[in-house]
């Protein structure tokens, strides 16, 4: 009972540490505004009813009172001091991702899953499933690493459904191609704006396979509300298929455009048809 | 109405001349009171357009996958609203109320520059127009905050986001004209003995409000210009692809858009500090702690932009100093919040309407200022951020900040104003209507916000009990709305059968009191020696001197000019 009714004051969790870890942060922060909120409007209240105007009553000429009004000042500065510390101690678990637990997908050099970066975060052993995430007017592209070109051709890639493994870190490049976007997922915790011409950098790790809702968080347009994205985590040999089947459809689809494209320049012998 | 322990003596002017009439005068006056009056009527039926496209947004959001409006639409609806409610709102309705009583509190005849004065208010009015006429084509629909690339050339074609462009110029520049006449005016042309020690309490916050309009207009001048030029003359301030930067709009404008917040609240603070004593009958609590820390406020505001683009790729270390200097600006708006609670302390409080708007500003803000802290914590607005949470925390900042202190002013100036009083009834019917309304609109969006429902968004699917919520919220601001109507219809009543209010009704104790209601053209025809910041209460304190120490009362000084110049 008490949980679900804390649970309605309460942001998403409960898909990935960094989103946990935030949710106990806003907790205690909850509790402690709570306080002040009950202190201050119960003062107010009982101003209001214990000092209304009465037979008789006479108000008290009292123009200020300086011990009184240093001390509230300091109590405010000790309160906030004490939220920015409980701030700084949860950071970096907010921030800074573990590493892939045992049960999580083979990162390796053998199936192009490593990433490494000195710009982002990593997780200690360096090893994270980094998935790069654009944003374009009105749909989510996420694409896979494992290139089979050195130009970063033939990468795999899936819309608006994001498939991962579980029990792995999974790093996230935030990039835009037209206007600003926000990737969010509520569960998986906090959002991050998809800039044009910047990256921004987040990550989760999914212990429960399931599927993990949100949408563009950031106006973008008309078909700003239908920006949606589902997150499936799904154990880490299912993955390792759904990325392979993905890859095997993308060749394919590549493979019957570039015939479509011949054929079309043999039809009508216009050269000026290029590659899309 | 009110009885007096004096009968008021009077000065009869001989050879003055005739009060201009007709529309004629009214285009061409430089009386700061008319064009006070101008500026409130104005921002008061731009305030009621922005309410219309709230309710249409509420109405759309009342259903899950509603077909009310189109996306364009409501993406035009919340542009409107927002744009409408901080330009030619709020910030303009706090200029209209210190145009008419800046002068009058502070002991002046006019303002440092009556037509500067008159200039600002047809700016006002021209921005407004070339704003409102983009209804007839195609409305700006790229939010009151326009981001680029959105806004661009490119994704925003239409002349719509050009007329914010021009509203912004042009509110803009009424705002800076007006900024500098109250600066100069507060400078130049206080009473005899006013001191900046004795200045109102609304005085200082709206010196405050002027400087920071004179420091925070001019950078979204130059943004929205920026913006122009990318738009139509081939510049690329804000073109990644060309060398520029959608980050730098970003910092521009929340570098004017954070101060833009203190602009809309620091005079509703400044409005509350002066209605509270006279309701309270008791003088504010801490004068000097309240000033220092409108002072205080405003300078921190000018560190905290920052926390706008928490989730915008900036360095970490930008993250940790914004959340601190957010922290510090909750002390000195704590400490308001505490000094007005200690004003009310040990008085005699009476519930007249102007003192019930106040205390629920007091609620109402609260719950804004404390969600705010949630919001400064960087980690925590990651989640919160662009969320029904921000809407709701706006929302108890504005119309908690801004709104109930404007319409505690309606209900303590209109007497001032038109010479009659307001119904009392109708007035608590709308104080309980509007309070009540914020409350069921807003609680709710803050649940909303952390299930994760974005804002901006014009549809949403029936995910956990999301439609409920919103339907509650959508409830709510028909009560909101009903609130507003009362106060309406009370207003167009009292002008014609409202009880004459006298000058002095509210035994208040600030000098525009001193003088008749509705002020003669030139205010005053004396203005007493100021002796504290309470200068209507030594005057009152010497007339009972008088009349208990001599049956004639003759010698008390007045300027109170009842021959109707």
């Amino acid at each position: 009972m008490i949980p679900s009714i804390l649970a309605f004051f309460t942001p998403e969790s409960g898909g990935s540490p960094n989103a946990n870890e935030i949710d106990s942060l806003y907790k205690i922060t909850l509790v402690i505004a709570l306080l002040i909120f009950f202190a201050v409007e119960g003062g107010l209240a009982y101003a209001l009813i214990k000092f209304r105007k009465r037979k008789g009553a006479v108000a008290a000429q009292i123009h200020g009172n300086t011990r009184l009004e240093v001390g509230w000042t300091a109590a405010a500065a000790v309160i906030l001091v004490g939220l920015a510390v409980l701030t700084f101690t949860k950071l970096s678990s907010i921030q800074d991702p573990p590493n892939s637990g045992p049960g999580g997908a083979v990162l390796g050099e053998q199936n192009n899953l490593l990433y490494a970066s000195s710009e982002r975060k990593l997780p200690p052993d360096g090893k994270a499933l980094n998935i790069q995430v654009i944003g374009k007017q009105y749909i989510w592209q996420f694409v896979y690493p494992g290139a089979n070109e050195p130009d970063g051709l033939g990468a795999p890639y899936s819309y608006e459904e994001m498939v991962v493994p579980t029990d792995t870190t999974v790093s996230l490049n935030i990039v835009s191609e037209d206007v600003v976007h926000s990737w969010w997922i509520p569960e998986l915790g906090g959002k991050f704006q998809a800039v044009p011409g910047y990256h921004n950098y987040t990550w989760f790790k999914i212990s429960k396979p399931g599927i993990y809702r949100g949408q563009c968080a950031f106006l973008c347009g008309r078909g700003h509300a239908r920006m949606i994205a589902t997150v499936k985590a799904v154990p880490p040999a299912q993955f390792e298929t759904w990325l392979a089947h993905q890859k095997q459809e993308i060749a394919k689809a590549n493979a019957e455009a570039a015939n479509a494209r011949t054929k079309l320049n043999s039809q009508t012998g216009a050269a000026q048809v290029e590659n899309p | 109405m009110a009885t007096y322990a004096a009968p008021i003596p009077q000065v009869h002017a001989h050879h003055a001349e005739h009060e201009a009439a007709g529309w004629t005068s009214w285009i061409t006056t430089t009386d700061h009171k008319r064009i006070g009056i101008m500026y409130m009527v104005l921002t008061f039926v731009f305030f009621c357009l922005g309410g219309t496209e709230a309710l249409m947004i509420r109405l759309q959001l009342g259903a899950p996958n509603n077909t009310l409006v189109t996306p364009e639409t409501y993406n035009q609806l919340f542009t409107m609203h927002g744009t409408t409610m901080i330009f030619l709102f709020v910030v303009p309705m706090m200029a209209g109320l210190a145009n008419y009583f800046l002068p009058l509190m502070i002991g002046a005849r006019d303002m440092a520059y009556p037509r500067l004065n008159a200039l600002s208010f047809w700016l006002l009015l021209a921005g407004g127009i070339v704003f409102y006429a983009s209804i007839f084509w195609s409305p700006p629909e790229a939010g009151w905050t326009s981001y680029p690339p959105l806004s661009s050339a490119l994704y925003s074609p239409s002349g719509g986001q050009d007329a914010w462009i021009y509203l912004v110029h042009l509110t803009g520049i009424s705002s800076i004209v007006g900024a500098i006449n109250f600066y100069a005016t507060v400078a130049n042309m206080r009473a005899r003995g006013m001191s900046w020690g004795r200045l109102p309490l609304f005085i200082w916050a709206m010196l405050t409000y002027s400087v920071l309009i004179i420091f925070a207009m001019p950078v979204i001048a130059a943004a929205v210009t920026m913006l122009l030029t990318d738009r139509h003359f081939g510049t690329h301030f804000f073109d990644q692809a060309e060398g520029g930067s959608p980050l730098l709009w970003q910092n521009l404008f929340w570098f004017f858009g954070h101060p833009e917040v203190y602009i809309m609240v620091l005079p509703g603070f400044g409005i509350v500090s002066e209605i509270l004593p006279v309701f309270a009958r008791k003088p504010i609590f801490g004068y000097k702690a309240i000033a220092a820390s409108t002072v205080a406020i405003a300078f921190l505001g000018f560190l905290t932009w920052a926390h706008h683009m928490f989730t915008t790729p900036i360095p970490e270390a930008i993250l940790v100093f914004v959340m601190l200097s957010s922290f510090l600006i909750a002390i000195p708006t704590g400490v308001k919040m505490l000094n007005w609670i200690a004003t009310l302390w040990r008085g005699t409080i009476e519930f007249k309407t102007p003192l019930l708007f106040c205390v629920g500003f007091i609620a109402l803000f609260l719950i804004g200022g404390i969600s705010g802290v949630f919001l400064a914590i960087f980690p925590v607005d990651w989640q919160l951020n662009e969320t029904y949470f921000v809407v709701a925390h706006i929302h108890f900042v504005l119309v908690g900040g801004a709104v109930f202190p404007i319409f505690a002013a309606i209900y303590y100036w209109f007497p001032k104003i038109t010479g009659r009083m307001l119904g009392e009834r109708l007035g608590k019917v709308s104080f309980w209507l509007m309070f009540w309304g914020v409350l069921v609109t807003f609680l709710i969006q803050h649940v909303i916000g952390m299930d994760g429902m974005p804002r901006r968004v014009y549809e949403y699917d029936n995910v956990g009990n999301l439609a409920l919520y919103n339907q509650i919220s959508t409830v709510g601001s028909f009560i909101l709305a009903a609130g507003v109507i009362a106060t309406i219809i009370n207003v167009w009543r009292s002008l014609k059968v409202g009880a004459i209010a006298g000058p002095d009704p509210w035994k208040a104790n600030t000098l525009e009191w001193f003088t008749a209601s509705p002020p003669p053209v030139n205010n005053f025809d004396v203005v007493p020696l100021v002796r504290s910041a309470e200068p209507m209460k030594d005057i009152r304190r010497e007339i009972e001197r008088h009349s208990t120490n001599t049956a004639d009362a003759a010698g008390v000084p007045t300027g109170a000019t009842q021959a109707g110049v």
